[in-house]
Protein backbone atom coordinates (compact mmCIF):
# COMPACT_ATOMS: atom_id res chain seq x y z
CA UNK A 1 0.00 0.00 0.00
CA UNK A 2 1.49 3.27 -1.00
CA UNK A 3 1.48 6.00 1.70
CA UNK A 4 0.55 8.70 -1.13
CA UNK A 5 -3.02 6.74 -1.24
CA UNK A 6 -3.30 7.78 1.97
CA UNK A 7 -2.00 11.49 2.58
CA UNK A 8 -3.30 12.38 -1.60
CA UNK A 9 -6.58 11.45 -2.97
CA UNK A 10 -6.27 11.03 -6.96
CA UNK A 11 -8.64 8.58 -8.95
CA UNK A 12 -6.01 6.42 -10.12
CA UNK A 13 -6.08 5.04 -6.40
CA UNK A 14 -9.33 5.15 -6.05
CA UNK A 15 -9.90 2.90 -8.95
CA UNK A 16 -7.15 0.76 -7.63
CA UNK A 17 -8.56 0.11 -4.44
CA UNK A 18 -11.87 -0.12 -6.02
CA UNK A 19 -10.05 -3.17 -8.16
CA UNK A 20 -9.30 -4.90 -4.91
CA UNK A 21 -12.62 -5.42 -3.12
CA UNK A 22 -14.24 -5.99 -6.35
CA UNK A 23 -12.09 -8.87 -7.23
CA UNK A 24 -12.47 -10.16 -3.49
CA UNK A 25 -16.03 -10.03 -4.07
CA UNK A 26 -16.08 -12.29 -7.30
CA UNK A 27 -13.07 -14.39 -5.24
CA UNK A 28 -15.51 -15.07 -2.27
CA UNK A 29 -18.68 -15.76 -4.72
CA UNK A 30 -16.48 -18.16 -7.05
CA UNK A 31 -15.40 -20.16 -3.91
CA UNK A 32 -19.02 -20.31 -1.84
CA UNK A 33 -21.26 -19.89 -5.16
CA UNK A 34 -23.63 -18.50 -3.60
CA UNK A 35 -25.04 -16.11 -6.19
CA UNK A 36 -24.80 -18.64 -8.48
CA UNK A 37 -25.85 -21.79 -6.71
CA UNK A 38 -28.77 -19.70 -4.52
CA UNK A 39 -30.01 -16.40 -6.04
CA UNK A 40 -29.75 -17.19 -9.86
CA UNK A 41 -32.32 -20.07 -9.34
CA UNK A 42 -34.21 -18.20 -6.56
CA UNK A 43 -35.05 -15.63 -9.60
CA UNK A 44 -35.86 -18.35 -12.18
CA UNK A 45 -38.48 -19.50 -9.96
CA UNK A 46 -39.79 -15.96 -9.30
CA UNK A 47 -40.31 -16.34 -12.97
CA UNK A 48 -42.08 -19.45 -12.63
CA UNK A 49 -44.01 -18.51 -9.54
CA UNK A 50 -45.09 -15.16 -12.05
CA UNK A 51 -47.08 -17.89 -14.78
CA UNK A 52 -48.59 -19.38 -11.74
CA UNK A 53 -49.89 -16.50 -10.96
CA UNK A 54 -50.53 -15.07 -14.56
CA UNK A 55 -51.79 -16.89 -17.30
CA UNK A 56 -50.52 -20.07 -18.30
CA UNK A 57 -51.22 -19.13 -22.50
CA UNK A 58 -48.51 -16.95 -22.32
CA UNK A 59 -50.33 -14.30 -23.99
CA UNK A 60 -50.49 -11.99 -20.49
CA UNK A 61 -47.09 -13.33 -19.43
CA UNK A 62 -45.86 -11.98 -23.01
CA UNK A 63 -47.41 -8.58 -22.54
CA UNK A 64 -46.15 -8.35 -18.68
CA UNK A 65 -42.70 -9.56 -19.27
CA UNK A 66 -40.65 -6.18 -19.45
CA UNK A 67 -42.22 -5.86 -16.23
CA UNK A 68 -41.94 -9.05 -14.11
CA UNK A 69 -38.37 -9.43 -15.16
CA UNK A 70 -37.12 -6.33 -12.98
CA UNK A 71 -39.37 -7.39 -10.84
CA UNK A 72 -37.70 -10.84 -10.39
CA UNK A 73 -34.13 -8.52 -10.94
CA UNK A 74 -35.59 -6.46 -8.02
CA UNK A 75 -36.54 -9.24 -5.76
CA UNK A 76 -33.02 -10.91 -6.35
CA UNK A 77 -31.43 -7.50 -5.87
CA UNK A 78 -32.27 -7.83 -2.22
CA UNK A 79 -30.86 -11.44 -1.77
CA UNK A 80 -27.62 -10.15 -3.81
CA UNK A 81 -26.86 -7.49 -1.47
CA UNK A 82 -27.85 -9.24 1.66
CA UNK A 83 -24.89 -11.93 0.89
CA UNK A 84 -22.94 -8.98 -0.38
CA UNK A 85 -23.07 -7.19 3.53
CA UNK A 86 -23.54 -9.99 5.42
CA UNK A 87 -19.80 -10.96 4.17
CA UNK A 88 -18.56 -7.50 5.29
CA UNK A 89 -20.69 -8.08 9.04
CA UNK A 90 -19.40 -11.08 9.73
CA UNK A 91 -15.77 -11.03 11.54
CA UNK A 92 -15.64 -7.60 11.42
CA UNK A 93 -14.47 -7.24 8.22
CA UNK A 94 -15.88 -3.63 7.93
CA UNK A 95 -13.63 -2.84 10.41
CA UNK A 96 -10.95 -4.06 8.91
CA UNK A 97 -11.57 -2.55 5.62
CA UNK A 98 -11.89 0.72 7.28
CA UNK A 99 -8.22 0.41 9.19
CA UNK A 100 -7.14 -1.01 5.59
CA UNK A 101 -6.39 2.62 4.58
CA UNK A 102 -8.09 1.82 1.44
CA UNK A 103 -10.59 4.93 0.63
CA UNK A 104 -14.18 4.99 0.79
CA UNK A 105 -14.82 5.66 -2.31
CA UNK A 106 -12.68 2.84 -3.75
CA UNK A 107 -14.48 0.38 -1.10
CA UNK A 108 -17.94 1.78 -2.50
CA UNK A 109 -16.95 1.67 -6.19
CA UNK A 110 -15.70 -1.84 -5.62
CA UNK A 111 -18.58 -3.13 -3.71
CA UNK A 112 -20.75 -1.22 -6.80
CA UNK A 113 -19.20 -3.62 -9.31
CA UNK A 114 -19.34 -6.81 -7.66
CA UNK A 115 -22.58 -6.41 -7.10
CA UNK A 116 -23.30 -5.35 -10.69
CA UNK A 117 -20.98 -8.29 -12.79
CA UNK A 118 -23.25 -10.69 -10.08
CA UNK A 119 -26.44 -9.30 -11.11
CA UNK A 120 -25.50 -8.84 -14.80
CA UNK A 121 -24.86 -12.63 -14.58
CA UNK A 122 -28.31 -13.35 -13.21
CA UNK A 123 -30.10 -10.77 -15.39
CA UNK A 124 -28.43 -12.71 -18.53
CA UNK A 125 -29.81 -15.88 -16.83
CA UNK A 126 -33.29 -14.54 -16.83
CA UNK A 127 -33.36 -13.03 -19.94
CA UNK A 128 -32.93 -16.42 -21.52
CA UNK A 129 -35.76 -17.39 -18.65
CA UNK A 130 -38.35 -14.98 -19.87
CA UNK A 131 -37.43 -16.31 -23.80
CA UNK A 132 -37.84 -19.94 -22.69
CA UNK A 133 -41.05 -19.37 -20.49
CA UNK A 134 -42.77 -16.60 -21.54
CA UNK A 135 -41.66 -16.71 -25.35
CA UNK A 136 -40.77 -13.04 -25.44
CA UNK A 137 -38.25 -12.26 -27.80
CA UNK A 138 -36.79 -8.80 -28.13
CA UNK A 139 -36.11 -6.86 -31.54
CA UNK A 140 -33.62 -4.26 -30.11
CA UNK A 141 -30.67 -5.99 -28.62
CA UNK A 142 -28.51 -3.18 -28.59
CA UNK A 143 -31.39 -1.28 -26.04
CA UNK A 144 -31.71 -4.18 -24.16
CA UNK A 145 -27.86 -4.63 -23.56
CA UNK A 146 -27.60 -0.73 -22.48
CA UNK A 147 -30.80 -0.64 -20.42
CA UNK A 148 -29.39 -3.90 -18.52
CA UNK A 149 -26.02 -2.11 -18.24
CA UNK A 150 -27.12 1.39 -16.76
CA UNK A 151 -30.21 -0.11 -14.50
CA UNK A 152 -27.55 -2.26 -13.43
CA UNK A 153 -25.36 0.49 -12.51
CA UNK A 154 -28.12 2.34 -10.55
CA UNK A 155 -29.44 -0.91 -8.33
CA UNK A 156 -26.17 -1.74 -7.16
CA UNK A 157 -24.99 1.68 -6.29
CA UNK A 158 -28.22 2.10 -4.23
CA UNK A 159 -28.16 -1.27 -3.06
CA UNK A 160 -24.49 -0.12 -1.91
CA UNK A 161 -25.24 2.92 0.07
CA UNK A 162 -28.13 1.40 1.69
CA UNK A 163 -26.11 -2.09 2.35
CA UNK A 164 -23.80 -0.34 4.31
CA UNK A 165 -26.45 1.80 5.80
CA UNK A 166 -28.19 -1.20 7.24
CA UNK A 167 -25.30 -3.37 7.71
CA UNK A 168 -24.81 -4.38 11.62
CA UNK A 169 -28.01 -3.95 12.38
CA UNK A 170 -30.54 -6.78 14.05
CA UNK A 171 -33.56 -5.54 12.01
CA UNK A 172 -31.16 -5.10 8.27
CA UNK A 173 -33.18 -8.11 6.90
CA UNK A 174 -36.66 -6.28 7.14
CA UNK A 175 -35.10 -2.63 6.62
CA UNK A 176 -33.13 -2.88 3.59
CA UNK A 177 -36.24 -3.75 1.26
CA UNK A 178 -38.19 -0.74 2.72
CA UNK A 179 -35.56 1.43 2.02
CA UNK A 180 -34.40 0.03 -1.18
CA UNK A 181 -37.60 -1.00 -3.13
CA UNK A 182 -39.10 2.82 -3.24
CA UNK A 183 -36.00 4.62 -3.99
CA UNK A 184 -35.61 1.91 -6.72
CA UNK A 185 -39.06 2.62 -7.96
CA UNK A 186 -37.84 5.02 -11.22
CA UNK A 187 -35.38 2.16 -12.30
CA UNK A 188 -38.54 -0.29 -12.04
CA UNK A 189 -40.60 1.91 -14.02
CA UNK A 190 -38.06 2.89 -16.84
CA UNK A 191 -36.18 -0.38 -17.30
CA UNK A 192 -39.92 -1.80 -17.74
CA UNK A 193 -40.56 1.01 -20.09
CA UNK A 194 -37.28 0.64 -21.99
CA UNK A 195 -37.49 -3.08 -21.79
CA UNK A 196 -40.91 -2.83 -23.45
CA UNK A 197 -40.42 -0.39 -26.34
CA UNK A 198 -36.86 -3.10 -27.13
CA UNK A 199 -39.53 -5.90 -27.06
CA UNK A 200 -41.95 -4.22 -29.00
CA UNK A 201 -39.38 -2.66 -31.82
CA UNK A 202 -39.55 0.93 -30.58
CA UNK A 203 -36.89 1.50 -29.81
CA UNK A 204 -36.79 5.14 -30.01
CA UNK A 205 -39.33 5.23 -27.14
CA UNK A 206 -36.81 3.38 -25.11
CA UNK A 207 -34.13 5.74 -25.56
CA UNK A 208 -35.81 8.13 -23.45
CA UNK A 209 -35.80 5.82 -20.82
CA UNK A 210 -32.59 4.73 -21.13
CA UNK A 211 -31.35 8.25 -20.42
CA UNK A 212 -33.31 8.50 -17.53
CA UNK A 213 -31.77 5.05 -15.63
CA UNK A 214 -28.12 6.76 -16.74
CA UNK A 215 -28.69 10.08 -14.61
CA UNK A 216 -30.00 7.98 -12.34
CA UNK A 217 -26.90 5.57 -11.99
CA UNK A 218 -24.62 8.73 -11.89
CA UNK A 219 -26.08 10.24 -9.17
CA UNK A 220 -26.16 7.81 -7.17
CA UNK A 221 -22.70 6.76 -7.99
CA UNK A 222 -21.82 10.36 -7.01
CA UNK A 223 -24.14 10.29 -3.53
CA UNK A 224 -21.96 7.19 -2.66
CA UNK A 225 -18.56 8.32 -3.59
CA UNK A 226 -19.33 11.42 -1.18
CA UNK A 227 -20.92 9.56 1.53
CA UNK A 228 -19.26 6.21 2.19
CA UNK A 229 -16.89 7.64 4.39
CA UNK A 230 -19.19 8.97 7.02
CA UNK A 231 -21.12 5.70 6.83
CA UNK A 232 -17.80 3.19 7.01
CA UNK A 233 -16.57 5.66 10.28
CA UNK A 234 -17.45 3.66 13.40
CA UNK A 235 -20.23 1.39 11.83
CA UNK B 1 -40.87 13.58 32.31
CA UNK B 2 -40.02 15.09 35.73
CA UNK B 3 -37.86 17.83 36.38
CA UNK B 4 -34.84 15.68 38.08
CA UNK B 5 -34.45 13.21 35.11
CA UNK B 6 -33.99 16.02 32.57
CA UNK B 7 -30.74 17.88 32.93
CA UNK B 8 -30.73 21.26 30.71
CA UNK B 9 -27.29 21.76 30.68
CA UNK B 10 -25.75 18.13 30.01
CA UNK B 11 -22.00 17.34 30.17
CA UNK B 12 -21.58 16.45 26.84
CA UNK B 13 -19.10 17.54 24.27
CA UNK B 14 -22.17 17.57 21.87
CA UNK B 15 -23.07 20.60 20.25
CA UNK B 16 -25.94 22.60 20.69
CA UNK B 17 -28.12 24.43 18.55
CA UNK B 18 -29.28 27.23 21.02
CA UNK B 19 -31.21 27.10 24.35
CA UNK B 20 -31.89 30.29 24.73
CA UNK B 21 -35.99 31.91 23.75
CA UNK B 22 -38.41 29.04 22.45
CA UNK B 23 -36.12 26.45 22.22
CA UNK B 24 -35.07 26.51 25.78
CA UNK B 25 -36.42 23.07 28.16
CA UNK B 26 -38.69 23.88 30.64
CA UNK B 27 -37.64 21.77 33.26
CA UNK B 28 -41.17 20.78 33.30
CA UNK B 29 -41.82 19.56 30.49
CA UNK B 30 -41.11 20.44 26.24
CA UNK B 31 -43.31 23.96 27.21
CA UNK B 32 -41.96 27.44 27.84
CA UNK B 33 -44.07 30.33 27.92
CA UNK B 34 -43.33 31.23 24.87
CA UNK B 35 -44.34 28.07 23.30
CA UNK B 36 -47.21 28.36 25.47
CA UNK B 37 -48.29 31.67 24.20
CA UNK B 38 -47.51 30.31 20.52
CA UNK B 39 -50.35 27.83 20.83
CA UNK B 40 -52.45 29.99 22.28
CA UNK B 41 -52.50 32.11 19.55
CA UNK B 42 -52.88 28.99 17.08
CA UNK B 43 -55.53 27.41 18.35
CA UNK B 44 -56.92 31.14 18.00
CA UNK B 45 -55.99 31.06 14.82
CA UNK B 46 -57.43 27.35 14.13
CA UNK B 47 -60.90 28.37 15.01
CA UNK B 48 -60.83 31.68 13.03
CA UNK B 49 -59.32 29.50 10.04
CA UNK B 50 -62.22 26.97 9.89
CA UNK B 51 -64.99 29.59 10.60
CA UNK B 52 -63.18 30.95 6.80
CA UNK B 53 -62.61 27.90 5.51
CA UNK B 54 -66.22 25.83 6.21
CA UNK B 55 -68.73 29.15 6.55
CA UNK B 56 -67.22 32.32 5.59
CA UNK B 57 -65.65 31.49 2.24
CA UNK B 58 -67.93 30.64 -0.77
CA UNK B 59 -69.09 27.10 -2.59
CA UNK B 60 -66.74 26.66 -5.84
CA UNK B 61 -69.28 27.50 -8.73
CA UNK B 62 -66.84 26.81 -11.52
CA UNK B 63 -65.36 29.31 -14.01
CA UNK B 64 -68.44 31.03 -16.05
CA UNK B 65 -70.47 29.22 -13.34
CA UNK B 66 -70.03 25.76 -15.25
CA UNK B 67 -71.05 22.19 -14.39
CA UNK B 68 -67.43 22.09 -14.03
CA UNK B 69 -67.66 23.54 -9.96
CA UNK B 70 -66.61 22.09 -6.98
CA UNK B 71 -69.13 23.43 -4.68
CA UNK B 72 -68.83 22.45 -1.00
CA UNK B 73 -66.27 19.74 -2.28
CA UNK B 74 -63.68 22.79 -2.70
CA UNK B 75 -62.86 23.35 0.90
CA UNK B 76 -60.95 19.92 1.44
CA UNK B 77 -58.32 21.52 -0.72
CA UNK B 78 -58.08 24.24 2.40
CA UNK B 79 -56.59 21.03 4.13
CA UNK B 80 -55.39 19.37 1.32
CA UNK B 81 -52.37 21.96 0.00
CA UNK B 82 -51.45 23.27 3.60
CA UNK B 83 -50.83 19.88 4.59
CA UNK B 84 -48.81 18.88 1.37
CA UNK B 85 -46.90 22.55 2.06
CA UNK B 86 -45.84 21.39 5.58
CA UNK B 87 -44.78 17.86 4.64
CA UNK B 88 -42.54 18.58 1.90
CA UNK B 89 -40.94 21.55 3.95
CA UNK B 90 -40.44 19.26 6.90
CA UNK B 91 -38.62 16.85 4.88
CA UNK B 92 -36.75 19.89 3.09
CA UNK B 93 -35.51 20.67 6.41
CA UNK B 94 -34.58 17.08 7.29
CA UNK B 95 -32.70 17.20 3.78
CA UNK B 96 -30.89 20.81 5.37
CA UNK B 97 -29.99 19.49 8.88
CA UNK B 98 -28.92 16.11 7.52
CA UNK B 99 -26.28 18.07 4.82
CA UNK B 100 -25.52 20.53 8.09
CA UNK B 101 -24.90 17.26 10.35
CA UNK B 102 -22.54 15.90 7.99
CA UNK B 103 -20.70 19.37 8.01
CA UNK B 104 -20.49 20.13 11.50
CA UNK B 105 -21.00 17.13 12.94
CA UNK B 106 -23.00 18.58 16.02
CA UNK B 107 -25.76 16.82 17.10
CA UNK B 108 -28.34 19.38 17.44
CA UNK B 109 -28.60 19.12 13.93
CA UNK B 110 -29.03 15.33 13.96
CA UNK B 111 -31.94 15.70 16.44
CA UNK B 112 -33.66 18.99 14.14
CA UNK B 113 -33.61 16.09 11.14
CA UNK B 114 -34.94 13.80 13.10
CA UNK B 115 -37.78 15.56 14.73
CA UNK B 116 -38.83 17.24 11.17
CA UNK B 117 -39.28 13.87 9.52
CA UNK B 118 -41.20 12.73 12.31
CA UNK B 119 -43.74 15.65 11.98
CA UNK B 120 -43.56 15.53 8.24
CA UNK B 121 -44.39 11.57 8.21
CA UNK B 122 -48.06 13.06 10.34
CA UNK B 123 -48.33 15.50 7.49
CA UNK B 124 -47.69 13.17 4.72
CA UNK B 125 -50.21 10.93 5.93
CA UNK B 126 -53.25 13.70 6.12
CA UNK B 127 -51.98 14.86 2.69
CA UNK B 128 -52.39 11.36 1.07
CA UNK B 129 -55.40 10.90 2.91
CA UNK B 130 -57.08 14.49 2.09
CA UNK B 131 -55.61 13.75 -1.23
CA UNK B 132 -57.27 10.29 -1.77
CA UNK B 133 -60.68 11.72 -0.93
CA UNK B 134 -60.04 14.79 -3.73
CA UNK B 135 -59.03 11.94 -6.04
CA UNK B 136 -62.40 10.30 -5.25
CA UNK B 137 -64.45 13.38 -5.54
CA UNK B 138 -62.75 15.00 -9.10
CA UNK B 139 -61.52 11.86 -10.50
CA UNK B 140 -63.85 9.34 -8.79
CA UNK B 141 -61.48 6.74 -7.60
CA UNK B 142 -59.73 6.91 -4.76
CA UNK B 143 -56.53 6.47 -6.32
CA UNK B 144 -55.22 8.14 -9.29
CA UNK B 145 -51.89 7.19 -10.41
CA UNK B 146 -51.09 10.82 -10.58
CA UNK B 147 -47.15 11.74 -10.08
CA UNK B 148 -47.69 13.92 -6.95
CA UNK B 149 -49.75 11.62 -4.73
CA UNK B 150 -47.71 8.49 -6.25
CA UNK B 151 -44.32 10.49 -5.69
CA UNK B 152 -46.10 11.04 -1.80
CA UNK B 153 -46.65 7.70 -1.35
CA UNK B 154 -43.44 6.68 -1.87
CA UNK B 155 -41.83 9.35 -0.30
CA UNK B 156 -43.99 8.17 2.85
CA UNK B 157 -42.91 4.94 3.25
CA UNK B 158 -38.82 6.10 2.57
CA UNK B 159 -39.30 8.42 5.83
CA UNK B 160 -41.04 5.67 7.51
CA UNK B 161 -37.86 3.90 6.69
CA UNK B 162 -36.32 6.62 7.54
CA UNK B 163 -37.99 6.58 11.10
CA UNK B 164 -37.60 2.96 11.47
CA UNK B 165 -33.73 3.52 10.82
CA UNK B 166 -33.27 5.58 14.05
CA UNK B 167 -34.78 3.75 16.04
CA UNK B 168 -32.50 0.19 15.14
CA UNK B 169 -29.28 2.22 15.85
CA UNK B 170 -28.68 3.05 19.79
CA UNK B 171 -25.18 4.47 19.17
CA UNK B 172 -26.01 8.39 18.80
CA UNK B 173 -23.03 8.92 16.65
CA UNK B 174 -23.87 5.80 14.35
CA UNK B 175 -27.63 6.47 14.16
CA UNK B 176 -26.57 10.40 13.30
CA UNK B 177 -24.25 10.05 10.25
CA UNK B 178 -26.33 7.10 8.87
CA UNK B 179 -29.72 8.88 9.29
CA UNK B 180 -27.91 12.05 7.78
CA UNK B 181 -26.55 10.41 4.66
CA UNK B 182 -30.69 8.67 4.52
CA UNK B 183 -31.94 11.89 4.92
CA UNK B 184 -30.30 13.47 1.75
CA UNK B 185 -30.93 10.48 -0.27
CA UNK B 186 -34.36 10.27 0.38
CA UNK B 187 -34.61 13.93 -0.33
CA UNK B 188 -33.23 13.49 -3.88
CA UNK B 189 -35.23 10.60 -4.62
CA UNK B 190 -38.35 12.68 -4.90
CA UNK B 191 -38.06 14.84 -8.12
CA UNK B 192 -36.56 11.46 -9.55
CA UNK B 193 -39.37 9.69 -8.24
CA UNK B 194 -41.70 12.60 -9.75
CA UNK B 195 -40.73 13.14 -12.77
CA UNK B 196 -40.30 8.78 -13.80
CA UNK B 197 -43.83 8.34 -12.67
CA UNK B 198 -44.77 11.65 -14.69
CA UNK B 199 -43.42 10.66 -17.73
CA UNK B 200 -44.39 7.03 -17.21
CA UNK B 201 -48.24 8.41 -16.98
CA UNK B 202 -47.89 10.65 -19.99
CA UNK B 203 -47.88 7.41 -21.74
CA UNK B 204 -51.27 6.46 -21.37
CA UNK B 205 -53.07 9.53 -20.49
CA UNK B 206 -52.76 13.62 -19.89
CA UNK B 207 -51.38 13.53 -16.48
CA UNK B 208 -53.86 15.43 -15.41
CA UNK B 209 -57.52 14.66 -15.45
CA UNK B 210 -59.12 16.63 -13.10
CA UNK B 211 -62.78 16.51 -14.04
CA UNK B 212 -63.14 19.69 -12.22
CA UNK B 213 -61.57 23.28 -12.52
CA UNK B 214 -62.08 25.34 -9.23
CA UNK B 215 -61.26 29.01 -9.69
CA UNK B 216 -59.07 29.95 -6.70
CA UNK B 217 -60.14 33.87 -6.29
CA UNK B 218 -61.28 36.61 -3.49
CA UNK B 219 -62.45 34.14 -0.36
CA UNK B 220 -61.42 31.15 -1.22
CA UNK B 221 -57.37 32.04 -2.29
CA UNK B 222 -57.43 34.07 1.45
CA UNK B 223 -58.82 30.76 3.08
CA UNK B 224 -56.03 28.87 1.27
CA UNK B 225 -53.44 31.52 2.01
CA UNK B 226 -54.17 31.12 5.82
CA UNK B 227 -54.95 28.03 5.81
CA UNK B 228 -50.72 27.60 4.23
CA UNK B 229 -49.87 30.07 6.59
CA UNK B 230 -51.33 28.01 9.60
CA UNK B 231 -50.39 24.73 8.22
CA UNK B 232 -46.58 26.36 8.55
CA UNK B 233 -47.23 27.53 11.91
CA UNK B 234 -48.43 23.90 13.25
CA UNK B 235 -45.20 22.77 12.04
CA UNK B 236 -43.21 25.18 13.57
CA UNK B 237 -45.01 24.69 17.00
CA UNK B 238 -44.55 20.58 16.90
CA UNK B 239 -40.97 21.07 16.04
CA UNK B 240 -40.02 22.84 19.39
CA UNK B 241 -42.20 20.17 21.08
CA UNK B 242 -40.70 17.13 19.29
CA UNK B 243 -37.05 18.85 19.34
CA UNK B 244 -37.22 19.90 22.95
CA UNK B 245 -38.04 16.23 23.97
CA UNK B 246 -35.62 14.82 21.55
CA UNK B 247 -32.98 17.16 23.22
CA UNK B 248 -34.28 16.05 26.74
CA UNK B 249 -34.04 12.31 26.05
CA UNK B 250 -30.70 12.44 24.26
CA UNK B 251 -29.71 14.28 27.90
CA UNK B 252 -31.36 11.35 29.79
CA UNK B 253 -29.63 8.72 27.71
CA UNK B 254 -26.30 10.35 28.26
CA UNK B 255 -26.61 11.16 32.01
CA UNK B 256 -28.11 7.31 32.32
CA UNK B 257 -25.11 5.92 30.59
CA UNK B 258 -22.97 8.47 33.05
CA UNK B 259 -24.51 7.19 35.81
CA UNK B 260 -23.97 3.46 34.93
CA UNK B 261 -20.49 3.95 34.04
CA UNK B 262 -20.07 5.40 37.69
CA UNK B 263 -22.14 2.78 39.23
CA UNK B 264 -20.14 -0.18 37.23
CA UNK B 265 -16.49 1.31 37.99
CA UNK B 266 -17.89 1.55 41.59
CA UNK B 267 -18.60 -2.48 41.54
CA UNK B 268 -15.61 -2.99 39.10
CA UNK B 269 -13.18 -0.96 42.39
CA UNK B 270 -14.63 -2.83 45.08
CA UNK B 271 -14.25 -6.06 43.11
CA UNK B 272 -10.93 -5.13 42.82
CA UNK B 273 -9.95 -3.76 45.96
CA UNK B 274 -11.68 -7.60 47.22
CA UNK B 275 -10.03 -9.57 45.00
CA UNK B 276 -6.37 -7.15 45.92
CA UNK B 277 -7.04 -8.27 49.57
CA UNK B 278 -7.30 -11.84 48.76
CA UNK B 279 -3.90 -11.77 46.80
CA UNK B 280 -2.43 -10.20 49.53
CA UNK B 281 -3.60 -13.07 51.94
CA UNK B 282 -2.27 -15.59 49.89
Amino acid sequence: MSESRVSVPNFGSTWHDAKLVMVKDLRLEWRSRVILGQVVPFAVLVLVLFGFALDPDRRVLTEATPGLFWLAVLFSTLLALQRAFAVETADGVTDALRMSGLDPAGIFLGKTLGIAIHLLALEVVLLAGVTLFYGATPHGPLLLVATCLAATAGLAAVGSIFGVLSSSLRVRDTLLPLLLLPTVAPVLIAASQAFAAAYADASGDGWRWFGLLAVFALLYLAIGIFAFEPLLEES
Amino acid sequence: MSSDHVDSTPDRPSGDTGRSGLLRVHPDGTASNGSRIFGILLLIAIAAFLAVALVISPADSGPDASENAMGDMVRIMYVHVPSAVACYTAFFVTAVASAAYLWKRTEGWDLLAAASAEVGVVFTALTLATGSIWGHIAWGTWWEWDARLTSTLLMFIVYIGYLALRGAILDPVVRAKRSAVLGLVAFANVPLVHFSVQWWRSLHQDPTISRFDPTIDGLKLFALMFGMLLGIAIYVWLMIHRFRLKYATAALESKGLDVALAERRAEAGADAYAAAVKGSNL
